[in-house]
């Protein structure tokens, strides 16, 4: 009765293999392709580089200008580009600024590449059912998956440092675009796709007239969504060596020192809300044709 | 403005339509004389048309008549193979749609057809404007002839500065005017208009009804269109074609079908209809007998409604009617009796 009250597993030794020998192929496929690897991904790198170069050396109230503009060109409301330009002059005052800057321009390279890769995956899903069977159990993977774990094979791959953190980010964040693009256009009205067909669309036509407009609210939604979570995990990738107010939280907690990860922690909400207002407010613009109905 | 030398008549000779999983094995059965009901019940599959022949003349309206379930819309998206039928020939201006290319029928779409839907199937997201422009848009016109057209048939259906409103502060006509417009800004020589008034007001329909009479003296279009009204049938109708259950139980002109219904489904349908608004008093009227006992009667023309000859006679106070052939020329006679016995229903 011995395999009734422990559960009969796997010999140790057998175990133990195993994972060595997985270990060590996927260090010997590292070692074989860890340079070309880190090739394929070097125009990231530059493009993090640059960002990062372009927010710190503008002076602080270009860029205070600069965003200011853009939450009103977005929102063309007072409130938002008022609560904009408060949060970021604590953040400056509170000596934040050049980890903020570093945040910021990690979130735009990240969300950038999210949509990039995204929004085609997403329209690509749209389109076939078979495609979506695949990617959807994909999806729960990366969103549920412990960060950590797929921290380990992209530092051995890449090492530390921004790109592996880039990725690290991008695995999180990228699951709500996809998501939300498929559904976008999933939800798209068929008779307006049948007058399109009537009509002769072809498919790229339907797409670009038709289903990307109309399942623009829902893409914005995923957007926002992408953003949001990027700034979540940007904590879990200074682990990793990515600069920018994740490392004062880090050493903050390896130091218990309370008010120093209170402020960056402050700091990250900070910009969170203002990415979020902006992108939303933006979304509710561009479908303003959905408001005063008639009667 | 379109080609005269081809005429766009439409010729759908044996069409039907089978729906499920395997409509190339249930097609013998039918042909072999399997009932809808034995379709269903022992092999899964659902009769949409069967066996439709219909013959569409160019210029013409043929209204396609049918109650919810007859199949009367799946039969309107055989013409630009919205759907594909199970068996059967849509041949337009000679060439049958069923066998042309993904290409062959984007183009035959683009410019040969424009399409009417009942719930307007216009672009939330574009004005009036760009929702008109839509169809030359696919076609690749440039914008600038593209905005002349769509401004001259928004122009002609009443929308005339409109233009940047969008479709959600239109009310249902004004939508459906849109719509109209989109579909003949596209310049193609059929229009199909899939129960195209059927969500409007009852007034507002009577008067889309009318632009599209009027539109139609001018454009002399080949349209196609679907209703489960009768009234609207006969007001529009060139040629009605009824369908019941997926096939068609009889086809011709309103006054054809009012005068000799072809079965008691559709005697049914005609009991209901004012006759005094749908005959014309020719098809009512004897031979010319005797001139002399008409001498003093009023004349009308061959397509009087019996309505408006009744008023004729009662304004001049008289109870004899001369109708009158091409230049005028006597060709028959009615009388006021004759005239109040037609228009009661039998």
């Amino acid at each position: 009765m011995d395999w009734f009250w422990t559960f009969p597993h796997l010999d140790d030794d057998y175990l133990r293999m195993l994972r060595m020998s997985i270990d060590d192929s996927f260090r010997s496929l590292t070692r074989a392709y860890g340079d070309a690897i880190q090739q394929a991904f070097e125009p990231l790198r530059y493009l993090l580089l640059y960002a990062e170069w372009v927010l710190l050396n503008t002076p602080w109230a270009v860029v205070i200008l600069a965003v200011a503009g853009l939450a009103w060109l977005a929102s063309r409301r007072w409130p938002i580009v008022i609560g904009t330009v408060l949060t970021l002059l604590l953040i400056g005052y509170f000596d934040m600024w050049e980890d903020t800057m570093r945040t910021v321009a990690m979130i735009l390279v990240c969300t950038l590449l999210s949509l990039v890769v995204g929004i085609p995956i997403g329209i690509i899903m749209a389109g076939s059912n078979r495609v979506q069977s695949v990617v959807n159990p994909i999806l729960d993977i990366m969103q549920t998956m412990p960060s950590f774990v797929y921290l380990i094979p992209v530092v051995m791959l890449l090492g530390i440092g921004r790109v592996p953190g880039l990725i690290a980010v991008v695995v999180y964040a990228i699951p709500p675009i996809i998501r939300l693009t498929n559904l976008g256009i999933r939800l798209v009205d068929k008779e307006v796709l049948e007058a399109a067909d009537a009509y002769g669309a072809s498919r790229w036509q339907k797409l670009r007239n038709v289903q990307l407009p109309l399942a623009m609210p829902t893409i914005m939604a995923g957007i926002n969504q992408t953003i949001m979570m990027a700034l979540a995990m940007v904590v879990i990738a200074s682990m990793i060596g990515v600069q920018g107010l994740g490392q004062p939280v880090l050493r903050a907690i390896n130091n218990q020192y309370f008010t120093m990860g209170m402020f960056n922690g402050l700091a990250i909400v900070g910009i969170a809300i203002i990415f979020d207002r902006i992108s939303q407010a933006f979304g509710k613009r561009i479908q303003k044709h959905q408001e005063h109905t008639h009667e | 403005m379109n080609d005269a030398s081809t005429s766009y008549g439409i010729e759908i000779k044996g069409l039907s339509k089978v729906f499920g999983p395997n409509p190339e094995r249930v097609i013998p059965l039918l042909q072999g004389g399997m009932s809808k009901t034995d379709i269903l019940n022992k092999h899964q599959h659902v009769l949409g048309l069967n066996n439709i022949n219909i013959s569409m003349p160019a210029g013409c309206i043929q209204v396609i008549m049918g109650l919810s379930g007859s199949g009367k819309s799946t039969l309107i998206r055989h013409i630009n193979r919205l759907i594909d039928p199970s068996v059967g020939e849509v041949l337009v201006a000679g060439v049958d749609v069923v066998k042309m290319s993904q290409i062959e029928l984007r183009e035959f779409r683009r410019h040969k057809t424009a399409m009417v839907f009942q719930k307007f199937g216009l672009l939330p997201h574009r004005n009036v404007l760009e929702n008109a422009v839509f169809g030359l848009e696919l076609q690749g016109v440039p914008r600038a002839r593209q905005l002349e057209a769509a401004s001259h048939w928004l122009d002609r259906v009443g929308l005339k500065g409109f233009e940047d409103r969008y479709p959600n502060q239109l009310s249902g006509g004004m939508q459906q005017r849109v719509g109209l417009a989109r579909a003949l800004a596209n310049d193609a020589p059929i229009l199909l208009m899939d129960e195209a008034f059927s969500a409007l007001d009852p007034l507002i329909r009577v008067d889309m009804q009318t632009i599209l009479l009027d539109l139609q003296k001018e454009i002399k279009k080949t349209i196609v269109f679907i209703t489960h009204d009768l009234d609207e049938a006969l007001r529009l109708g060139d040629r009605i074609a009824i369908l019941r259950d997926g096939e068609v139980v009889q086809q011709g002109t309103g006054q054809e079908i009012v005068l000799n219904p072809a079965d008691d489904y559709i005697m049914e349908f005609v009991r209901h209809v004012n006759r005094g608004k749908v005959l014309q008093v020719k098809t009512v009227m004897e031979l010319l007998g005797d001139p002399a006992a008409f001498a003093d009667g009023v004349e009308v023309a061959g397509d009087t409604l019996l309505e408006q000859a009744v008023s004729a006679l009662l304004a001049a106070n008289k109870t004899k009617l001369v109708v009158t052939g091409e230049q005028g020329k006597p060709v028959g006679t009615v009388s006021l009796n004759q005239l109040i016995e037609a228009m009661v229903s039998p």
